[in-house]
């Protein structure tokens, strides 16, 4: 079998769980459909693993295969194959997709045990998988759409996957609508890619546009461009387009691990990845990728750094990585973000799994205002946690320092006005390690609170009652509600896999490429980006452990601040904010993001609506509709006097009518 | 013998038919004169039919006939159920189809 046919295999294991679960959920026990959905991400996983080992047994240049099942439309010289392309990239997402997802199942399988929706669930949960799949597999623009669209949908049901709870499904449909605007910038750009170059498959595409995209045409590539940037900002929750993925926090924790941390935020990085020579023939919409991550990496860290909800922060420093890896593509260091993107997924998915083992523990209370001495209550969870956060604020030898340090020399090494992204990294990397110890060292020490107290006391989960953590509002357990029971990490022997092997894979995951040593994801991508000049440049060895020296200078430092904050001078934190208070404010209201769009654009089209019901509707779609009337109504009065129901009228009528065409025929006969 | 005698006389029976038709006002007449029309068509189509020395034309009025009959058989039912009805039988006063 070849690197496609694997491919293929790769898409059908999670459809198939899917659509089993869902259509046999009535009579499928609890337990075998989350075995189901398990093994069937399992068997996509291993899919993935053969697909890359059939890649590499073929020669570097060799190394991608596109493959088509039937075309799926032909119209006027605009033809669509329902294909795949497997290249380096793609099987890479698979692995990253499908290697994380499979540790989320596992994960969920004990998390969400006493939930009501154990089967909706995990049919979502495979169904999202698929369009994820889809998305990184899909052979032309028009497949990825598809894909696309579907992981917006998917995002949509899982985040609102309590529906009787009504923030979550308001949040579902924000997440939708923002995702809907991403669509539409992105079926634009394949529309311009349709109309400039006349084929939509990814290979044709970047083999002509080098010749259509010459200097005269250049804006057209930038148009497209920013076209596919709209459609990665809103999938990845890049500024301005943000403001979801916070609230998508409403989800089932595994939901936002498994969205929010290895799957859907990232699919924009491919995006860009996988369109990279268009990138390379518009360096204007690169630096807008690229500026766009900067400033929101920057403003995401301040937002972590004030807010309080425990799942809210690991959201907005999800965004603030995906930021990084923005970077990363946009001034091409494409391997460079793809590694960050791998271990990013490691350490995300590992802290959004120990906070939902903290959330359990709490009964489903998210603040970390309320959360102390969870180090003694639950010593694993605490682990885990710890070993997250030192990947995610980059300590030395973890993964996430090699990825994100990786990205940072790159922007030193093409230097110029890139040093921005330096800089600004740099700063992003210090409140990085201020957001993640904040957590550790507001929950972790300290005498338990009450429910930590509980769980040493008496070895069991505090039954809270079932509120809904942002209204309070008091919900019952029936469908459609979080279940009735709690399970954490300690007692649960699923989640404990899940996250025993993500967190092996943040410590570790990172020694795949090591400066100097092993640089697998390098050599791996390579081929995939064999044309690019930008890949081809690499900063020396010993300029890349420079610039890993400096990010772990900055990462311990951020640490012991951290440390000084909230341990040594625990006054300290209150008193920065009432001095700053104004900058607190604003971090605190997530900058206004919700605000400003409705100010910018929920108004506006509302005060719109408003005038065009009372001037438009009233006049010209009213008087269109009585217009059309009117004639109609004039024509009938105008005729029916012929109507006189004398049936001898009616004769002669006919009579002269046949009279009359026969003599027009004799008539012209002679 | 010339066909036109044959046409001459059909043409003759519709045109005694359909002045029957425009200006008698019982309907049991009108359906009379209606047969008369149907006949002269079918006249001409024999005709025509011995002209050309084939039997397409036979067959037609054969069609035709069965044609008739069944009209015959509604326009005849229609006055019947006037007549139950003790409608006066005038064309002329039903014209409840006047738009």
């Amino acid at each position: 079998m070849n690197a496609a046919s694997w491919g293929w295999l790769v898409l059908l294991f999670p459809l198939f769980g899917s659509l089993l679960i869902g259509s046999t959920y009535r009579v499928l026990p609890a337990r075998t459909a989350g075995l189901v959905g398990i093994g069937a991400i399992a068997a996509a996983f291993f899919c993935g693993v053969a697909a890359l080992i059939s890649l590499q047994g073929e020669p570097a240049e060799s190394r991608h295969v596109a493959d088509s099942l039937w075309q799926y439309a032909s119209v006027g010289g605009f033809e669509i194959d329902l294909g795949i392309y497997v290249d380096p990239l793609s099987v890479f997402m698979v692995l990253v997709v499908t290697g994380v997802s499979t540790m989320i199942h596992v994960y969920s399988y004990s998390y969400m045990k006493s939930d009501e929706g154990y089967h909706r669930f995990f049919s979502y949960l495979n169904f999202f998988v698929f369009s994820m799949l889809l998305l990184v597999l899909a052979g032309n623009y028009v497949l990825l759409i598809v894909g696309w669209a579907f992981v917006g949908f998917a995002s949509y049901a899982l985040i609102s996957f309590w529906y009787r709870r009504e923030t979550a499904t308001k949040a579902g449909m924000k997440a939708f609508v923002i995702n809907v605007v991403g669509d539409i910038g992105l079926v634009l750009a394949a529309i311009l890619i349709f109309r400039e170059l006349g084929v939509v498959d990814y290979e044709a595409v970047f083999e002509k546009a080098p010749e259509v995209f010459t200097t005269t045409n250049e804006w057209t590539a930038v148009a497209i461009c920013l076209l596919l940037l709209v459609g990665a900002f809103a999938k990845s929750a890049q500024m301005p387009f943000h403001t979801w993925l916070a609230d998508a926090m409403e989800g089932p924790t595994p939901v936002s691990a498994l969205i929010h941390a290895a799957t859907m935020v990232t699919a924009g990085v491919y995006l860009i990845g996988r369109s990279y020579p268009l990138f390379e023939l518009a360096p204007a919409a690169s630096d807008v990728a690229a500026i766009g991550g900067l400033v929101t990496l920057l403003v995401a860290g301040t937002i972590a750094i004030a807010v309080t909800d425990l799942k809210r922060i690991i959201a907005y420093s999800t965004m603030s990585q995906i930021g990084y890896m923005f970077v990363g593509v946009g001034i091409g260091a494409y391997s460079a973000g793809f590694f960050h993107l791998m271990t990013h997924a490691f350490f995300k998915a590992l802290l959004f799994m120990a906070a939902g083992s903290v959330i359990a523990a709490m009964a489903n209370m998210q603040n970390t205002d309320r959360m102390k001495g969870f180090y003694k209550a639950m010593p694993f969870t605490a682990a885990m946690l710890i070993i997250g956060a030192l990947a995610l604020s980059a300590f030395p030898f973890t993964s996430g320092w090699f990825s994100k340090d990786e990205i940072l020399d790159f922007a030193a090494f093409r230097g110029g006005w890139y040093e921005v992204f330096v800089i600004g990294g740099y700063i992003g990397a210090f409140m990085t390690a201020i957001y993640s110890f904040r957590i550790i060292f507001r929950i972790l020490p300290g005498p338990p609170c009450e429910e930590a107290q509980h769980l040493i006391d008496t070895g069991h989960v505090v039954h809270g009652e079932p509120v809904n953590p942002h209204t309070g509002e008091h919900e019952d357990t029936e469908v459609g509600y979080p279940g009735s029971e709690h399970h954490i990490a300690e007692q649960a022997r699923g989640m404990k896999i899940g996250m025993s092997v993500l967190g092996f894979l943040a410590l570790f995951g990172g020694l795949v490429q090591v400066p100097g040593v092993t640089e697998v994801i390098t050599h791996f991508l390579e081929p995939t980006f064999e044309d690019s000049p930008l890949a081809a440049m690499h900063p020396s060895t010993s300029e890349a452990w420079k610039g890993l020296a400096k990010g772990g200078i900055i990462s311990v430092a951020g640490i012991a601040f951290t440390w000084l904050l909230y341990i040594r001078r625990p006054d300290l934190p209150g008193m920065f904010r009432r001095r700053f208070k104004p900058v607190y404010t604003l971090c605190v209201n997530l900058w206004y993001g919700d605000q400003v769009i409705d100010f910018l654009i929920v108004r506006p089209f509302k005060a719109l609506g408003r005038f065009a019901d009372r001037a438009v509707e009233p006049f010209v779609v009213g008087g269109l509709t009585n217009g059309t009337i009117a004639v109609v109504r004039s024509a009938g009065d105008a005729v029916r006097d012929m109507q006189t129901g004398m049936l001898r009228g009616y004769a002669v009528l006919m009579l002269s009518g046949i009279v009359g065409i026969a003599l027009y025929f004799l008539i012209r006969s002679i | 013998m010339a066909i036109e005698w044959y046409l001459v006389l059909s043409a003759l029976l519709f045109s005694v038919g359909f002045t029957g038709v425009l200006i008698r006002r019982n309907p049991v007449v009108v359906l009379l004169c209606l047969e008369l029309m149907l006949s002269a068509g079918a006249l001409a189509l024999i005709s025509f039919s011995r002209l050309h020395g084939d039997g397409d034309g036979q067959v037609f009025v054969l069609m035709v006939l069965v044609v008739a009959a069944c009209e015959v058989v509604v326009g005849l039912g229609l006055v019947v159920a006037m007549f139950r009805r003790r409608i006066a039988l005038d064309v002329d006063e039903m014209k409840e189809l006047r738009g």
